[in-house]
């Protein structure tokens, strides 16, 4: 992204940029960089500031797994309990009954033992699975988006740089990508892998390896963010700047990376975000299915279809991880958001989370 | 014209073989176990193996190998194993279920999507439209596997307003298909409408900063003709190609999910079936049908939306 000039001259001339309400503290912009500029309109967006927070707090909440599970729930997540007896305000009571009824939230009752009851007839305690769930779950959202952020990166920049026929082999295999029936290519891969693992060369992953949903996840999000950084490369390849360091005689690589690269930073932050919420509704929908995270593991989306069959007497088990999902992807779509307007209150650029899938403005998959 | 949809089908038959390769390469390539294994599921008795793996062909080369694949396919005599069942019936019978859930849902989202993304350009800044733009955003980020739950629970179980899953046929009880199909048409829609107005919100603001709405305004047509005629018709184009394209993507992906939850015999409940059952055959099948679907309907659109901009088509032949 490259700011407005006249913007700036705007801003440090102290005349109030129109989308913003001039710094009530009043410290002046004068002087300062455009991090700086963005960072401050950031947290004058009290909205996305919040949202922040509550993403913070579901990732403290998700690495306190383990704390939880050894000092307050003493269970494991995969550890089952059905034939146990806890002891709730000094009675005796079954985790699960004879008719396999789990036991429901207790809150402290058992010192917090089964804080949100037992998640089926198996007897787990739902609160260490919904940590640990949320772990994975966070896990391969975040994973996922790493890899699609850098795989899709790379490709945007050496179709967009060397144009040609680079361009033409990369932008018509992410046409094919961005045209098939996404989810169901992915449950399809998610389920093929699933069986067997995956043996390529030296790298072996088992069926119930959490790279399988990652690989999945990321090979159908590539396009979504390589196709509007090729974009951006391609605008960005006319520059002067870019010309400049060609007659410097800087390598391909070196404008590429050294030059383009850092004009991409907002639109990288912002992507990021994105991807991570939408990854992680990718994610839920395949385990929801069956064909992401492999049981005993638990993930927020696994958790659902296991709380689901009980959903007429325990109905908190299949909403619990739902709004957990709601929570974490309205988080970081509201930050995502707030992120592009501090960045770069004029983009054009938008991806907007659908049903599952990412899209860039005006398509939906 | 005729040109432009020629070249549109040519495209569509390439990207329905790519998909079909890409199929081919998931199920018999992709580097694990015996694909015959894969094939027959998770716990298969070896003798099921050894059959498939005749039936297959899996020692012949691959190109052959994909022309077994497309020769079951197109004949219909993909089969699941357990039980042997053809996966082109299976389909063909879950088509009436899948297409009475999505085409309602979408009557509902696009008539309540456009009907308040028109009120709030209206009136922009005011209440609804603020209220729209709370309600979008989390739209977007609520999921299926939410939104259905809760539903079930409120209107199923505690005030036993709807009955219970399943799916009836409309010619068979039309009553009964209408109760049926009120709460997974609500969960599939109530994702799409916040959507759907603000894209026509911010398409009608953007028209009506154009040089003929001023026109029109200035040789003294009324505002509510002004608005419709002139500023609406105008900003619904860009939600043909939307609507096209999410309303295939609501049949080959949400729909699975919402069909699953409220135990619709669709299509999409039969792949999900299949993927708990780790059966890949109507896996395949289900996908292939789903790729056709959607590259089908994208060309629709976009062939709707030259009719619809004559500027797409021929920048198109031009250029």
């Amino acid at each position: 992204m490259d700011f407005d000039p006249q913007a700036e001259a705007q801003l440090s001339a102290g005349i109030p940029d129109p989308g913003f309400p001039p710094d009530p503290r009043g410290v002046s912009s004068e002087g300062r960089g455009p991090w700086f500029l963005a960072y401050r309109r950031f947290l004058r967006n009290r909205v996305a500031v919040a949202f922040l927070g509550v993403f913070v707090l579901i990732v403290i909440f998700v690495l306190a797994a383990p704390l939880w599970a050894e000092h307050v729930a003493q269970s494991g997540p995969n550890q089952t309990h059905t034939l146990e007896k806890i002891t709730v305000n000094g009675k005796k009571r079954e985790v699960v009954t004879p008719e396999g009824e789990p036991i429901g939230p207790q809150w402290f009752g058992a010192g917090g033992k089964f804080f949100l009851g037992a998640d089926s007839r198996l007897g787990r305690d739902e609160m260490v699975r919904l940590m640990y769930g949320g772990r994975t779950s966070l896990l391969i959202g975040i994973g996922s988006a790493l890899v699609t952020m850098v795989v899709g990166i790379v490709l945007g920049l050496l179709a967009g740089y060397f144009r040609g026929w680079i361009d033409t082999v990369i932008a018509r295999t992410l046409d094919v990508l961005w045209s098939l029936p996404v989810f169901l290519v992915g449950l399809a891969l998610g389920v093929s892998l699933a069986i067997g693992g995956l043996k390529l060369g030296p790298i072996e992953l088992s069926g119930g390896s959490l790279w399988i949903p990652v690989l999945v996840i990321t090979i159908f999000t590539v396009p979504y963010v390589a196709r509007p950084i090729r974009g951006e490369v391609l605008a960005l390849s006319e520059k002067e700047f870019v010309e400049a360091a060609i007659a410097q005689g800087a390598s391909p690589l070196r404008v590429m990376f050294g030059e383009i690269l850092p004009n991409l930073a907002s639109t990288i932050i912002v992507f990021s975000t994105l991807t991570i919420a939408n990854n992680m509704l990718f994610e839920a929908g395949l385990s929801f299915l069956g064909a992401g995270v492999q049981p005993p593991n638990s993930s927020w989306g696994t958790m659902i279809t296991v709380g689901e069959e009980l959903l007429n007497t325990q109905p908190l088990l299949a909403i619990i991880p739902g709004v957990m999902i709601l929570l974490t992807v309205l988080s970081l779509n509201i930050v995502g958001d707030g992120l592009r307007d501090a960045l770069d209150p004029r983009a054009k650029v938008r991806l907007e989370v659908h049903a599952g899938m990412v899209a860039p403005e005006g398509e939906a998959v | 014209m005729a040109r432009f949809i020629a070249r549109r089908l040519v495209g569509m038959v390439a990207v329905l073989f790519a998909v079909s390769l890409i199929v081919f390469l998931i199920f018999n390539v992709v580097p694990n176990s015996n694909p015959a294994q894969r094939l027959a599921g998770k716990n298969a008795r070896p003798f099921l193996v050894k059959n498939i793996e005749k039936e297959w062909g899996f020692n012949d080369s691959l190109p052959v190998q994909y022309v077994t694949m497309m020769k079951k396919v197109f004949t219909g005599e993909l089969t699941a194993y357990e039980p042997r069942v053809p996966v082109d019936e299976e389909i063909i019978n879950g088509i009436p279920a899948t297409v009475s859930l999505s085409v309602g849902a979408a009557a509902i989202w696009l008539f309540f999507g456009l009907l308040l993304g028109y009120l709030s350009a209206i009136k922009a800044g005011g209440l609804l439209d603020k209220l729209l733009t709370a309600v979008s955003v989390a739209g977007i980020s609520i999921p299926v596997f939410l939104i259905a739950p809760v539903l079930i629970y409120l209107f199923t179980y505690k005030i036993e307003l709807f009955p219970n899953a399943g799916y009836v046929p409309l010619t068979e009880n039309p009553q009964a298909w209408l109760s049926h199909l009120i709460l997974p048409w609500i969960t599939l829609a109530i994702l799409s409408v916040g959507f759907y107005s603000r894209v026509l919100r911010s398409n009608m603001l953007d028209v009506m900063s154009e040089d003929y709405v001023r026109t029109a305004r200035a040789k003294g047509l009324g505002e509510r003709r002004v608005m419709t005629r002139h500023v609406l018709r105008n900003s619904l184009i860009p939600i043909v190609t939307l609507f096209g394209l999410d309303f295939g993507a609501t049949i080959a992906g949400t729909a699975i999910i919402t069909e699953h939850i409220y135990n619709i015999n669709g299509v999409g409940n039969y792949a999900a079936e299949a993927v708990a059952k780790f059966e890949l055959p109507p896996i395949i099948g289900v996908t292939l049908y789903g790729a056709f679907f959607i590259v089908f309907v994208n060309a629709a659109v976009d062939i709707a939306y030259a009719y619809l901009d004559p500027r797409v088509r021929l920048g198109d032949t031009t250029g």
